[in-house]
């Protein structure tokens, strides 16, 4: 029953118009509105608008938003594939509160967790002041940022690999127990690639989310040019000066990437899964 | 059966034999990783809220909970998502449905438009509005000339709010219905059933808990989101204000406990809705067997 | 038949939802409405009711969009301005209050928030206010001292006893000195901080820019954090813990003196600061649109009175009315105070030569500086 394709589309009802009312929401909900973004964008020339999406400090923050998103993405699809792994898989207390703690990132507003998030790491805070002898600044550092965005990131990881690995059918790992395979190699071999599109999503997911993420940043990244300073920083720094048209380029660009990012991830989970299905 | 995958950690899962689960302590060794991950990355800041949050007593926490300006704040919080739920909810029920039963040209354009709202920056999520509706934006004019007023009042947050929320049901219940496929719905269709009944009486009881479970993280969303409806609220005290901007308003005025009680708010919203969560699954599992046998 | 039902019943859905959606829409625009409205439908029946009254007006609610730091003041001041207007004509006025980053609010301003009056903290702010002709080119002339009821300066926070001795500017650059202020390019406050800095340097070297531009710059390699409004930096410095010295204006200085602990900080006044002038401005087009004006000017007027200079004063802002300064000496020190026209040839210049893409501020952080 997994993973069947839809075949006969006559017998189901609704697809003109439940594909017109999905289309029609996401236009007026989400098309639309971003367009504004290009309209005001085209206020530009060309050349005006090369100089600043490439200015030093823009490229600077470049550099920083999709390290610091990337390196959270990949911590998050480490510890984020075993906290799914050990929710799903094991028996033991705390089970529940753990399932639900998962979910606190998209509750508590980002600002609260910035906050909080730099209470805590500030060199006067209970892990700061821990750290502060050792040499290790994490908060206003780059590390800062990135705990933040592991934060607002995780729930993707673990909530899109989660139920791959529930439904996961356990004659698979059976049969290669069967053939002698380690535990180890069972996991490379067998469970990984059949985890590998979900963990892909919630790790691309967690980075696109990440590289956007204003509200906890701001407060834990010290915001420094050329450093710790953030694209999103540099959109509202724009619009400070009423620069309207350089701030929407450089979200232009953000959103460009956002978009062709999450495009190949999806190109790329349905490949595999038109794989599996036809094997 | 499949419904309930995405919700339920479910007991079946975790009961495996010994072949082909991990050794003693290479099991505890990984809770043990998982427990301080989510110690340091989510526990600890929430604790801290709540240290904050009781810093000065329960006294100035109850109070701070209870001044009107937190109170219009909850209000219009639960205003905003009492209509985007709903309506995302809605959209994410039909879209899911078009994209996981029908095969079509361009479905892959249309997942990632629906995922797009993740990947957008907050700032940005509320500047379009604002390029959008705003008095030098593109409808501002026409609107401002009969009277309706969109940003930096309620409908715009809700906009806002809607915008950012989109993906939430539609995300959670794709791969949910995808994995189900269509058998039993063209079941019921040759055995004649209609449209709306094979949706109510078939496909619905499927996918209540990826709905359920979707509808909760769309609400927690809605209700947290902070930075798009930052830029279109306006900030009036007591009018535009909601909970998330409320309290930064109250951080801005050096009221640190009180700022961080109404955050405290926030995560207990959070955790009510989980915890109903998790009691209507636990209901329902105990009766599930009943139904899977008639 | 039933087929077509089962395709209607969606529509209905669809058109129930963007009904919905239209009447928040809609909700929105009566509430604005109501505020225009109600003065002649309450007025009709007052004067049905009291024909002899006089002149009893409906009550009147202002908003008004201002920046951070002036939260508390505002506070006060709207409660007694709200005594003294029913005094004196016996309307009912409630003051709405707005507080942000001064740039951001201006802008919500210019995007369509109703404000009646604004009181930012840069005339630059109101300038670009008046350019879509929201307000009159000519606002700053509307009120005495160049719309500006208050004035502050820019002073150092440090920590008590002064532990690293700073007593003036060139104190900040001296080794192991931390300076928190927030960023400029994003924060009124942080311009003012800038240019009390620029000034200083500008004066010690006779006049030279580029030996005024080194010092802002070894300045800002003395800055660990750059928050991005004024309240942020006070926290980091206060909460954190974090620098040595805060730059913050007078009125906030004394407030987190105030709020977060006399035992812990003192206020050290360099030989030479600028003086800010926070200006206010009645929001015309919006004022005239909900008929507000009468109201809003009064508003903006009753800062001036002694009784509005009192509750400045009393919130850190030195006064101008001369009598209330003089009640309030011991309050304020007085210094050397550099004017933005006199000493930088206004906001505009001063905008575009330091705080604009490419300008003396954004040098500092270019690689490799």
């Amino acid at each position: 029953m997994k993973g069947s394709k839809p075949r006969n589309r006559n017998v189901l009802p609704g697809f003109g118009l439940s594909l017109g009312f999905t289309l029609f929401y996401l236009s007026t909900v989400v098309l639309i509105p971003l367009a504004t973004v290009f309209y005001r964008t085209a206020e530009l020339s060309w050349t005006e608008f090369w100089d600043t999406v490439t200015g030093a400090r823009v490229l600077a923050s470049y550099r920083v938003t999709f390290m610091t998103a990337f390196c959270a993405g990949l911590v998050n699809a480490v510890f984020g594939l075993v906290v799914a792994w050990v929710l799903v898989r094991y028996r033991f207390p705390g089970k529940k509160l753990i399932d639900s703690l998962v979910d606190l990132p998209f509750a508590l507003p980002t600002a609260v967790a910035g906050i909080a998030l730099t209470a805590i790491y500030a060199p006067n805070g209970w892990i700061g002041s821990l750290l502060e002898p050792l040499g290790v600044k994490v908060a206003y550092s780059p590390i800062g940022i990135t705990i933040a965005l592991i934060f607002i990131g995780l729930p993707f990881v673990v909530r899109t690999v989660q139920p791959v690995l529930q439904d996961m059918e356990k004659e698979t790992e059976e049969a290669a127990v069967m053939l002698g395979a380690y535990r180890l190699r069972t996991f490379r071999k067998v469970i990984l690639p059949e985890l590998l599109p979900a963990l892909l999503t919630g790790f691309a997911l967690a980075f696109a989310r990440g590289i956007g993420e204003y509200g906890s940043v701001v407060f834990i990244s010290g915001n420094m040019p050329l450093k710790t300073e953030i694209t999103p920083l540099l959109i509202i720094t724009k619009l400070e000066q009423y620069d309207y048209a350089g701030a929407t380029a450089i979200a232009l660009v953000m959103l460009v990437v956002s978009f062709l990012m999450l495009l190949v991830i999806n190109l790329l989970q349905w490949r595999m899964n038109r794989r599996t299905v036809s094997e | 059966m499949a419904g309930a995958i995405t919700v339920h950690t479910s007991e079946e899962a975790s009961r495996r034999p010994q072949h082909i689960t991990e050794s003693g302590p290479v099991r505890w060794i990984l809770i043990g990783i998982a427990f301080i991950f989510l110690g340091f990355v989510v526990l600890l800041p929430l604790v801290s809220v709540f240290v904050e949050a009781f810093k000065k007593g329960a006294g100035v926490y109850f109070d701070s909970i209870t001044e009107p300006d937190a109170l219009s704040a909850l209000k219009l919080t639960l205003l905003v998502a009492v209509i985007a739920v709903p309506i995302n909810t809605i959209f994410g029920i039909v879209a899911a449905w078009v994209i996981s039963k029908f095969r079509f040209r361009g479905k892959n354009l249309v997942i990632t438009l629906v995922d797009l709202p993740f990947a957008v920056s907050p700032v940005i999520s509320g500047l379009i509005y604002v390029l959008l509706f705003g008095a030098q934006g593109l409808l501002g004019p026409w609107l401002d000339e009969r009277g309706i007023q969109i940003i930096f009042a309620v409908p715009g947050i809700v906009l806002a709010t809607v915008f950012v929320t989109v993906p939430f049901v539609a995300r959670e219940l794709i791969p949910l219905m995808q994995a189900q496929g269509v058998q039993e719905e063209e079941a019921a269709a040759s055995l004649g059933a209609k449209g709306w009944q094979i949706f109510w009486r078939v496909t619905i009881p499927n996918i209540k808990w990826g709905l359920l479970y979707g509808a909760i993280l769309c609400n927690a969303r809605a209700m947290g989101e902070f930075g798009a409806v930052s830029v279109v609220s306006g900030h009036i005290r007591g009018e535009t204000n909601t909970l998330p901007l409320h309290i930064e308003i109250l951080y801005n005025e050096y009221q640190f406990s009180a700022s961080f009680a109404v955050a405290s708010l926030l995560v207990m919203l959070a955790v009510v809705t989980l915890i109903v969560k998790s009691m209507v699954e636990w209901k329902s599992s105990r009766q599930r067997p009943i139904e899977d046998n008639s | 038949m039933l087929n077509k039902l089962t395709l209607v019943r969606p529509f209905v859905i669809l058109i129930a939802l963007v009904l919905v959606l239209a009447a928040c829409g809609q909700g929105g625009g009566n509430s604005e409405n109501n505020h225009t409205n109600q003065p002649a439908d309450v007025t009709n029946s007052a004067a049905t009711e009291v024909p002899a009254g006089g002149k009893p007006k409906p009550p009147v609610e202002l908003l008004n969009v201002s920046y951070d730091p002036t939260r508390e003041l505002y506070v006060e001041f709207n409660e007694s301005f709200a005594k003294h207007w029913k005094a004196e004509t016996g309307q009912e006025v409630t003051v709405k209050q707005s507080h942000g980053g001064s740039g951001k609010q201006a802008r919500a301003v210019i995007d369509g928030l109703k404000a009646d009056v604004v009181t930012l903290a840069l005339g630059y702010d109101i300038d670009a206010i008046a350019e879509p002709g929201l307000i009159d080119a000519d606002w700053q002339s509307k009120f005495e001292h160049n719309s500006s009821p208050y004035t502050s300066t820019i002073v150092f926070l440090v920590r008590k006893g002064n532990p690293k001795g700073i007593k003036d500017w060139n104190d900040l650059i001296k080794d192991k000195v931390e300076v928190i202020t927030p960023n400029p390019k994003t924060s009124g406050g942080a311009r003012w901080n800038y240019l009390a800095a620029w000034g200083y340097a500008l004066k010690q070297n006779g006049g030279d820019e580029a030996k005024a531009q080194e010092f802002v710059a070894e300045l800002f390699k003395h800055v660990p954090v750059l928050d991005s409004g004024a309240r942020g930096a006070t926290t980091t410095f206060v909460e954190r813990g974090i620098g040595d010295v805060l730059l913050a204006w007078e009125n906030e200085a004394f407030l987190s003196i105030n709020e977060l602990g006399p035992d812990k900080f003192e206020i050290v006044y360099p030989s030479l600061s600028i003086l800010a002038e926070p200006p206010v401005a009645v929001v015309d087009k919006v004022a005239d649109e909900r008929g507000t004006r009468e109201a809003a000017e009064a508003y903006l007027q009753f800062l001036y009175t002694e009784e509005g200079q009192e509750i400045a004063a009393k919130n850190y802002y030195r006064p101008i009315s001369e009598t209330v300064a003089a009640k309030y000496a011991g309050q304020f020190q007085s210094l050397e105070l550099l004017t933005i026209d006199q000493d930088f040839d206004g906001w505009k210049e001063a905008q575009t030569k330091h705080f604009a893409d490419g300008g003396i501020f954004d040098q500092i952080y270019s690689p490799g500086s």
